[in-house]
């Protein structure tokens, strides 16, 4: 994580909503609770005291469920909305200090968005809608609309161009929100919730879509969603918002097996931890395992449920881990099996509280 | 004598009450109350309202009703010259526009004006059953002689609905855009659009001379204005919040914007704004025949005065027709609009 370069920084981020959110900061910042400030201020906590760092080509996942403040904090990213206290470094300028003017120019070359109601213009083409960016930059039709045809193409929507959204399924317009947000060529693409209005099957398409873009592209990604599975499948970076505050954050794997908080603990209780957890996860290092009767060899980052189909659920036998073909671990399957004990949720998380009450 | 006397000798103010000459004309209740020269006991279910007119029968120094309509239309006729000094030269071209458009309407031949008109029509609506309608229409005001009638109110009515776009749309645009405008701009509207005409035409027939054309224009494009800036207000108010967030999240300009997303997503709800503009420009260039405009509306005009029925019911008839094709090619416009914005 350290050795690699931040693309954008949050510290000490706090947004209020209300008549005059500067006169209540201090009390937010000394800690005064979301209900209190409500009652006795009659402002509304949005964001408390958050610190993200995001690597350069990493996506970075917020999670978070409906009312936790996810959705503010991505747009405080490409300043849609002010914070009221904090910084935001983007390769190491805070935006913050920003005039109008360079402010457009971060929207039109360095962050794109993807937006969950897709916000395409009905009255423009695919072709148009896709070109957006550099037509608001101000670079020729032509230019254009070849730029958006090349991504179009990328994210198999090619022959829809002169068609127009509403001629599109939810899956395909949201294609075309990707690929408008591609064809921007900016370094960051902000995703908002994008693939939340989608049915489970087109999303998972998305899901595989964003990953292979992903695999070639490079890009710094901050993506927004309520969904668990979603969020292990994409993150790199995983952050779990509640009520406005950082609950967790860190490499998804590890806080699956180390939940540091009841509310973690409710939504972890719920996943198909054979699908997620992956090898590397639960392998016994090199050096202290057994490596001699290894049974075959299994890849770092396959899930545990691709181990479980290649034994044929034999759990007798050791498995060697390789990386790029070097080995880096090896994989007990008493292990795997341990790994795979469902963890209940916790008495004190909502679901405790829900059933208490 | 009066019943209010008690009031002021209580308050002593009879010296005051009597100072005062008696000025202007009686009315005529005064002066029969003066012929019979009776003083009767007023009955305590007869009191009468402390109005004006009944305080000043018990003092003279307070005013009548008739001092203060005559008063104001003292203060109007002051500031009379003023006005008109600021707003001849300024609604002058208005004046141009209409005699403009009105010879060239009248002036071109009818085997050149009725194709061009069909022309428009096609290419605005692109529904060939609206233009037949049209053509219909026109064939057959001109075979009962009132072609020159009904071009004469089409031109009136062309002039002030262009005239009413362009000053009501951005007026309209500058409303949604600020919410302390839109405060104080709706209450003008609402009483543009409550004040019978005949009340403008009041004060208008004051300030400019009734030959002047632009009397009637003004007339009636401060009618008709009101729902081209509502729609057009409502319409980019009620711009997707998605697609705005979008547009601003790619760096458009405020300029990119108005012209690129909202006056676009905005048009269906601004030409429906158009299409009532057009209807209440036609309802108002047939009361404005009043002061001289020219039309169906002197036909009906003259049906009234000389009770020439027959001539009333055609041109209302010719009145009705055109309100008809008017709202059928402006709908029609409407709907292309529709399908290729939104489908």
């Amino acid at each position: 994580m350290t050795d690699k370069k931040l693309k954008v920084v949050i510290r000490d981020l706090y947004k209020i909503f209300g008549p005059d959110p500067e006169s209540v900061l201090d009390h937010a910042r000394n800690g005064m609770s979301k209900t209190d400030l409500l009652e006795q201020h009659g402002h509304v906590l949005g964001l408390r005291d958050i610190n993200v760092d995001m690597a350069d080509g990493e996506i970075t996942v917020i999670m978070g469920l409906s009312g936790s403040g996810k959705s503010t904090l991505i747009r405080h990213l490409n300043r849609l909305i002010d914070p009221t206290g904090g910084e935001i470094l983007v390769d190491g300028t805070d935006v913050l200090a920003f005039s109008e003017e360079k402010l457009r120019e971060l929207r039109q070359l360095t962050m794109s968005m993807v937006f969950q109601k897709f916000a395409l213009l009905p009255h423009r083409s695919i072709v148009q809608n896709a070109g957006m960016a550099p037509r608001v930059r101000g670079e020729s039709d032509a230019e254009a609309d070849a730029e958006a045809q090349k991504w179009l193409d990328r994210v198999g929507l090619g022959g829809y161009e002169n068609h127009y959204p509403h001629q599109l399924s939810g899956g395909m317009q949201q294609r075309v929100g990707i690929a408008r947000a591609l064809t921007s060529n900016s370094p960051i693409m902000l995703m908002d919730e994008a693939f939340s209005a989608l049915d489970p099957l087109i999303r998972t398409d998305m899901q595989d879509l964003l990953l292979e873009l992903q695999k070639d592209l490079h890009k710094t990604i901050i993506f927004i969603t309520h969904d668990l599975d979603e969020a292990l499948k994409l993150a790199d970076h995983l952050v779990i918002l509640k009520d406005g505050a950082i609950v967790q954050q860190g490499e998804p794997q590890h806080i699956l097996l180390n939940p540091n908080d009841p509310y973690i603990e409710d939504f972890v209780s719920d996943i198909n931890r054979a699908r997620v957890l992956k090898v590397r996860s639960i392998m016994a290092p090199l050096g202290s395992a057994n490596r001699d009767n290894t049974f075959g060899e299994v890849d770092g980052d396959s899930t545990l449920e691709g181990v479980i189909a290649q034994s044929g659920g034999d759990t007798t036998h050791n498995y060697l881990v390789v990386k790029d073909g070097e080995p880096i671990g090896v994989l007990d399957m008493k292990d795997l099996v341990r790994a795979l004990v469902p963890r209940t949720a916790s008495e004190q998380g909502i679901r405790g509280q829900a059933s208490a009450a | 004598m009066a019943y209010y006397d008690w009031f002021f000798d209580g308050l002593g103010l009879r010296t005051w009450c009597d100072g005062a000459e008696k000025t202007g004309s009686m009315s005529m209740a005064e002066l029969m109350a003066k012929a019979k020269g009776t003083s009767v006991e007023t009955p305590w279910w007869d009191v009468p309202f402390p109005s004006l007119d009944n305080l000043h029968k018990a003092c003279g120094s307070i005013a009548r009703s008739v001092d203060m309509t005559s008063g104001v239309e003292e203060a109007f006729l002051y500031i009379k010259g003023g006005l008109k000094a600021v707003l001849d030269p300024i609604t002058e071209p208005l004046s141009w526009l209409l005699d403009g458009s009105l010879a060239l309407f009248v002036g071109m031949p009818w085997w050149l004006l009725i194709p061009i008109l069909l022309a428009g029509t096609y290419y605005a609506s692109r529904n060939v059953g609206v233009t037949i309608f049209v053509a219909i229409s026109f064939l057959f005001l001109a075979f009962i002689d009132h072609y020159s009638y009904s071009i004469e109110t089409l031109s009136i009515i062309f002039v002030c609905t262009v005239l009413c776009i362009l000053l009501g749309v951005p007026i309209g645009i500058a409303m949604s855009k600020n919410d302390t405008l839109q405060r104080m701009t709706i209450p003008v509207l609402d009483m543009l659009q409550t004040l019978p005409a005949f009340v403008y035409l009041i004060p208008l027939i004051f300030l400019f001379s009734v030959t002047e054309s632009k009397l009637y224009g003004i007339a009636i494009i401060m009618y008709a204005i009101v729902p081209v800036i509502r729609l057009t207000d409502l319409g980019i108010r009620l711009v997707d919040k998605d697609v705005i967030e979008a547009a601003d999240a790619f760096g458009m300009t405020n300029r990119q914007k108005l012209f690129g997303v909202e006056i676009p997503l905005a048009m269906p709800n601004i030409m429906a704004g158009v299409n009532q503009t057009i209807m209440m420009a036609l309802a108002t260039v047939v009361i404005a025949s009043l002061v001289s405009a020219p039309g169906l509306g002197t036909l009906v005009l003259r049906g009234i005065r000389n009770l020439e029925l027959g001539v009333g019911l055609v041109s209302g008839f010719g009145i009705v027709l055109l309100a008809v094709i008017l709202d059928r090619v402006s709908k029609a416009s409407l709907a292309r609009i529709n399908t290729t914005q939104r489908g």
